[in-house]
C-alpha cells in the first residue's frame, strides 16, 4: 500500500471507505433507541387472518364432495395416487419379507455385484430386527409411489428443459422457489386440497423431490456433446431418433444421479409427511420427537438411514458402472437365484418378521439418554445458557422491540447493498407480506434462531473447509463423513440434538448446524481448491507465507464460492429451524405443528407455513448476489 | 468456370447467414454492408456468411479456407441447413435445398450428403461398428445388412479389427477414421468436411490427408473441405475459396491464388508458400528473345517449377514451354534462379 492513496472520483475526498456503511449503521442504532417499543406487531393467536383460513378449511371440508373442482379434479388425483399406493403396499406385503429381501438382493446384485447385494439383504433384514417391519414397508411403498410419480413428471420435463432454452428459463424460477421452500410449508395447503393420509403424503413428497429430478436431468441433457447431436442430425436422424439414440444414452449416468437425488429427497420428506397422517416410519419419529423420547425415535431413525444408504449405494453403483461392460452371466445367475429363493420362500416363511427375532431397545436408549443428560448437564447447560444470553436473547429482543418499519428499512438497505435493487425490493415485499399476515413477532423469533445458527454454521464450515483445502490428509478423513452426512434425511439430526439438549430453542440450532455444515464445508473446500494452481504458485514464488496465501489469495478468490455457501447455509438452516418447532424451537415451526394437531389453529399453522416460505425467499434474496452465475455459454461456430 | 448450374454438384448463390433476433431486418437494410464488428455494435447481430456464391463440380474437391471466425463452418452447415440460412439459394444435385420440407431434407441428409466433424461427434456409448452403422440404422436398414456394410467401410479406412472397440479406446486419428467411415457408409454423393483434421497431431494429419486423397481417387465423391490450414488446402483442393469476415475474397486454383492474389489479405496468406511447389512454368515463361536458340528441352506448361529444375540443370539452353504442342514461351536458368530468389513477381 502506498501512503499517497490515489483519490477515486466516486468517493468523497479524504473519507475512508467504511465511513458510509458505518454512518448508516449509526443512524439505525439511533433510530432504534428513539423508537424502541413503538410500532411493534405482537403475536395474536386469534388474528382475523388466521380465523379466515380456519373458516376456509371448514368450508372445504364441508364441500369436499360437492364442489366441482374437488369432485372432478382434485379427488381423482387423490384417488389415483391412493390406489397406486395401495397397489404397492399390497404387492410388498404379498411378497413378505422373504420376497422383498430376495428381490432387493437380486436388484442390488445386478446394480453393483455381491457387496451391494449383501448390503441390501442386510439392510432389509435390519428393518425386521429393529421391530419396524410394517412401518418400513409402508415407507418403502410411499417412497416408491412418490419417486415413480416424480420421475414420470420430472424426467420428461427435465429433458424438455435441457433441449429448449426457453423452457429452461421458464422452469428455473419455479424450481428455485420450490427448493428454498421449507418442507413444512407444503403440508398445510396439501392437507387443504388433498385431505390427509397416504395420498396427500405421497403428493407432498413428490413436490419436494421433483426439483432435483428436473434440474439434474436438464443438466445431463444440455451437457450432451453438441457435435454428436449435430452429427446425428447431419445423417438425417429425426428429433425422436436423436433423442433416443444420442441424448438419452449419453445422459444416462447423470440421469441415474438425478434418480438417486430424487430418492434421497423423498426419503427425508416421507417422514415429515407423517404430520398429515402419511403412514410409515415417520409416525415413530414424530412421536418420539414430540414426546422427547429418543428411545422411540432412534430405531425408526436408524431404519430410515439404512433405507437411504441401501438405495443410495444401489443407485450410485448403477450410475458408476462402466457403460461398456455387459452384465456377466454369473451375475445374472446369482441375481436370479436370489430372487427365486426369495419368492420360493414366501409360502414357507412367515410374511411378517417374527417377533422373536426383533431387538427392542426403547428402554435402554432412553436410559442412556437420561444418563447423558444428567452427567453432561453442566456442559450442555453451559453451552445452551451462554448462547442464549450472549446471542439469542439480545438479538431476539432487538428484533421484536424494534418498530417494524425500521426492520424493513434495515432489510432493504442490507439486501440492496449485497444483491442489488431488484432482490432488495423482493425481500422488502416478502417482509411486508409477513407483517400483513399477522405473524411478525414469531417470524422475528425464527429469524433470530436462523441468524445464530447460520453464524455458527459459517464459522465451523469455514474452519473445516479451509482445513480440508489446505491438508489433503484432513480432506481424506473428512470427505466420507460429509458424504454420509449428506445422504442422511434431515430430521435425523434432531436425534442427537434432542438427546443432548432436550426440548429447547438450542436443539433446533444444534440440529440445523450439523445439517447445514457439510454442504458449506464442501463448497468452501471446492472454492479454495478451484483457485488456479498457477496463481497459488505465483504467490508462493513471491514469498507469501501460508497465512498470507490464505488471506490475500485463496479466500478472496474463493469469495464467490464462500458467499454461495452462506446462501445455501441460510436456506438449509431455515428449513431445519422450522422443523425444530417439533422439539421446542417455538415460533413459526411450532405454529405449523400446532396447526396440524389442533383443528382450531389450522389457520395459524397455514399462515405460519406461508410466512416461512416468505422468510426463506427473503433471506435467499438478501444473500442472492453471491449466487449470480455467469450467463449460459452460447454456441458459436468458427 | 464454365459449369452450368444444371450439372454442378452444388450451387450456392447469394447466401447470407446473420445470427441474431433482427437478422431479417439487417438483411433488408443497408446495414448488411457494414463490417462485422460495426454491425454487431449497431444491431447486436453477427453476419457469419455474407453474400457467398460458388459452384462445385461433380467429383471435385472444393476447399473453403479461412481463419477462425471467418464464417466457413457456418457456411458448410448452411449447405444442409444444419444452420438455417437467412437468404440465398442452395442447390445440391439440382435440387433446391432451401425449399425442401423437413422430411425431404432428412432424406437428403440420409442419402445424398454426409459430413465429417472437427471433434468427430462419435457416440461414446456405441461400439465402433455401431457408430459407423448409425446412419444406416436411422434409415431403418436391418442389423445384418448395416453391419456388413459397416465392416466393409471399416476395412476401406484401415480399421480392420476395431469393430468391437469403443471410441474412447482409439487414438484421435483412428477416431476420425471412424467419423470418416460413418460418413462414407451411407454412400453419399457429396461429403462435407468441417476442419476434420485440425484436432490431430501434425504427423497423423498428414496421414489422414493422404487418406482423403486416396479415398477421393477410389470412391470419387464430390467433397467440400473446410480448413484453416493453407498447406492442407493447397494439398487437397482442386479449387480453393478463401473466406474473410463471412465473404469469399478469392476463388481459384492453388496456382491462381499464389500467382495472382486478389488482395493484400490473400497475398499475406500465401506469402510463405514455396511458390515453386505451386506455380507452373506458364507463370514465368516469356517470349523468346531474338536470336535465342530454340532447341532446348521441351516441357508442358503445367509442369511445376520445382520439377523443371532437373531439366534446366541438365541443359544450358532455354527450356521450351509448350501447351498442346504449341510453343507458349521459354524459360532459361536465369529466369528460374531469379524466380527462386524471389525477385520475379508473377
Amino acid at each position: 500500500m502506498s501512503s499517497a492513496a490515489v483519490p477515486t472520483p466516486s468517493r468523497l475526498a479524504g473519507l475512508p471507505r467504511w465511513v458510509a456503511p458505518a454512518g448508516v449503521a449509526v443512524l439505525f442504532v439511533a433510530a432504534y433507541l428513539v423508537f424502541r417499543g413503538t410500532a411493534t406487531l405482537p403475536h395474536d393467536k386469534e388474528a382475523p387472518q388466521f380465523l379466515a383460513v380456519t373458516e376456509l378449511r371448514e368450508w372445504i371440508d364441508d364441500h369436499r364432495n360437492d364442489n366441482p373442482l374437488f369432485l372432478y379434479f382434485l379427488n381423482y388425483i387423490r384417488l389415483f395416487v391412493g390406489s397406486l399406493y395401495d397397489l404397492f403396499e399390497t404387492v410388498l406385503y404379498g411378497l413378505g419379507w422373504p420376497g422383498i429381501t430376495g428381490i432387493m438382493g437380486a436388484l442390488a446384485w445386478l446394480a453393483g455385484g455381491w457387496r451391494i447385494a449383501l448390503l441390501a439383504v442386510g439392510g432389509v433384514s435390519a428393518f425386521g430386527v429393529l421391530g419396524l417391519w410394517g412401518s418400513s414397508v409402508d415407507t418403502l411403498a410411499l417412497v416408491a409411489v412418490a419417486v415413480l410419480l416424480s420421475l414420470a413428471i420430472g424426467i420428461p420435463v427435465g429433458v424438455w428443459a435441457g433441449l429448449s432454452g426457453r423452457a429452461r428459463r421458464a422452469i428455473t424460477p419455479v424450481l428455485d422457489v420450490m427448493q428454498i421452500m421449507p418442507t413444512f410449508a407444503y403440508l398445510a395447503p396439501l392437507a387443504l386440497f388433498f385431505h390427509i393420509g397416504a395420498p396427500a403424503g405421497a403428493i407432498a413428497t413428490m413436490i419436494y423431490s421433483i426439483p432435483p429430478a428436473i434440474r439434474i436431468t436438464a443438466l445431463a441433457v444440455s451437457e450432451v456433446s453438441p457435435t454428436a447431436v449435430e452429427a446425428s442430425a447431419s445423417l438425417g436422424a429425426t428429433r425422436r431418433q436423436t433423442l433416443f439414440k444420442v441424448y438419452l444414452p449419453l445422459a444416462r449416468s447423470t440421469i441415474a444421479l438425478a434418480i438417486n437425488q430424487t430418492i434421497m429427497m423423498a426419503l427425508s420428506m416421507v417422514v415429515i409427511a407423517n404430520l398429515i397422517s402419511a403412514p410409515g416410519l415417520g409416525g415413530d419419529i414424530i412421536r418420539g420427537l414430540s414426546r422427547a423420547q429418543v428411545g422411540i425415535m432412534l430405531p425408526a431413525g436408524i431404519a430410515v438411514v439404512v433405507m437411504a444408504v441401501v438405495l443410495d449405494r444401489m443407485m450410485m453403483a448403477l450410475a458408476r458402472r462402466d457403460p461398456h461392460a455387459k452384465l456377466r452371466r454369473t451375475d445374472l445367475a446369482a441375481a436370479g437365484v436370489l430372487a427365486a429363493a426369495g419368492l420360493a420362500l414366501i409360502p414357507v416363511l412367515p410374511k411378517v418378521w417374527p417377533e422373536s427375532l426383533t431387538i427392542n431397545m426403547v428402554a435402554e436408549v432412553n436410559d442412556a439418554v437420561h444418563w447423558a443428560e444428567t452427567n453432561w448437564y453442566a456442559v450442555t447447560t453451559w453451552i445452551k445458557d451462554t448462547t442464549s444470553h450472549l446471542l439469542l436473547n439480545p438479538l431476539e429482543s432487538l428484533l421484536t422491540t424494534a418498530p417494524w418499519w425500521l426492520v424493513a428499512l434495515a432489510v432493504l438497505a442490507v439486501a440492496w447493498r449485497v444483491s442489488g435493487a431488484r432482490p432488495a425490493l423482493v425481500a422488502l415485499g416478502c417482509l411486508l407480506a409477513i407483517a400483513l399476515l399477522g405473524v411478525w413477532e414469531h417470524t422475528m423469533q425464527t429469524m433470530t434462531t436462523v441468524a445464530v445458527a447460520v453464524l455458527v454454521t459459517l464459522v465451523i464450515g469455514l474452519l473445516l473447509g479451509v482445513a480440508a483445502a489446505r491438508s489433503p490428509r484432513w480432506s481424506a478423513v473428512q470427505r466420507p463423513l460429509l458424504d454420509a452426512a449428506q445422504t442422511m434425511p434431515a430430521f435425523v439430526y434432531l436425534l442427537p440434538a434432542l438427546a443432548l439438549f432436550g426440548t429447547t430453542r438450542f436443539t433446533a440450532i444444534f440440529a440445523s448446524v450439523i445439517y447445514a455444515v457439510p454442504p458449506v464445508v464442501r463448497l468452501v473446500e471446492d472454492g479454495i481448491k478451484a483457485v488456479p494452481a498457477t496463481v497459488v504458485e505465483a504467490a508462493a514464488s513471491a514469498g507469501s507465507t501460508p497465512g498470507q496465501l490464505l488471506w490475500k489469495v485463496q479466500l478472496p478468490m474463493a469469495r464467490q464460492a464462500i458467499l454461495l455457501a452462506a446462501n445455501q447455509g441460510i436456506v438449509m438452516t431455515l428449513a431445519m429451524v422450522v422443523v425444530g418447532g417439533l422439539v421446542g424451537a417455538g415460533a413459526l415451526g411450532y405454529d405449523v405443528v400446532t396447526g396440524f394437531s389442533q383443528r382450531t389453529d389450522f389457520g395459524m399453522g397455514f399462515v405460519a407455513g406461508i410466512a416461512t416460505v416468505l422468510l426463506g425467499v427473503m433471506l435467499d434474496r438478501i444473500t442472492q448476489g453471491a449466487d449470480r452465475r455467469p450467463s449460459p455459454r452460447k454456441r458459436k461456430f468458427t | 468456370m464454365g459449369v452450368s448450374p444444371d450439372n454442378a454438384a452444388i450451387t450456392v448463390a447469394g447466401l447470407w447467414k446473420i445470427f441474431g433476433s433482427k437478422a431479417q431486418k439487417v438483411l433488408d437494410s443497408e446495414d448488411r454492408h457494414l463490417d462485422p464488428a460495426a454491425l454487431r455494435e449497431k444491431t447486436g447481430c453477427t453476419a457469419a456468411v455474407r453474400d457467398v456464391s460458388f459452384e462445385v463440380r461433380p467429383g471435385e474437391v472444393f476447399v473453403v479456407m479461412g481463419l477462425s471466425g471467418s464464417g466457413k463452418s457456418t457456411l458448410v452447415r448452411c449447405l444442409t441447413r444444419l444452420i438455417e440460412p437467412t437468404a440465398g439459394e442452395i442447390r445440391i444435385g439440382g435440387e433446391d435445398i432451401r425449399a425442401a420440407s423437413p422430411a425431404r431434407l432428412r432424406e437428403i441428409r440420409r442419402h445424398q450428403v454426409s459430413m465429417v466433424f472437427q471433434h468427430f461427434g462419435l457416440l461414446p456409448h456405441r461400439k465402433v461398428i455401431d457408430n459407423v452403422a448409425y446412419g444406416l440404422e436411422i434409415q431403418g436398414t436391418p442389423k445384418p445388412a448395416r453391419h456388413a456394410r459397416a465392416a466393409e467401410i471399416l476395412s476401406l479406412v484401415g480399421l480392420d479389427g476395431y469393430a468391437d472397440a469403443y471410441p474412447d479406446q482409439l487414438s484421435g486419428g483412428m477416431q476420425q477414421r471412424v467419423g470418416l467411415a460413418r460418413a462414407l457408409a451411407v454412400e453419399p454423393e457429396v461429403m462435407l468436411f468441417d476442419e476434420p483434421f485440425s484436432a490431430l497431431d501434425p504427423l497423423i494429419r498428414r496421414d489422414m490427408q493422404a487418406e482423403v486423397v486416396r479415398l477421393h481417387r477410389e470412391v470419387g465423391k464430390t467433397m467440400v473441405f473446410i480448413t484453416h490450414d493453407l498447406s492442407e488446402a493447397l494439398k487437397l483442393g482442386e479449387r480453393i475459396a478463401i473466406m474473410r469476415a463471412g465473404a469469399i475474397v478469392q476463388l481459384g486454383t492453388a496456382e491462381e491464388l499464389v500467382g495472382a492474389p486478389a488482395d493484400d489479405y490473400v497475398a499475406d496468406f500465401v506469402r510463405d508458400v514455396p511458390r515453386s511447389h505451386v506455380l507452373t512454368l506458364r507463370w514465368i515463361s516469356r517470349d523468346p528473345e531474338p536470336g535465342e536458340s530454340l532447341d532446348g528441352p521441351e516441357l508442358p506448361a503445367g509442369t511445376l517449377i520445382k520439377d523443371a529444375l532437373g531439366a534446366a540443370s541438365a541443359s544450358s539452353r532455354p527450356i521450351k514451354v509448350v501447351d498442346g504442342g504449341e510453343l507458349v514461351g521459354v524459360v532459361d536458368r536465369v529466369d528460374l534462379l531469379a524466380f527462386l530468389s524471389g525477385q520475379a513477381a508473377a
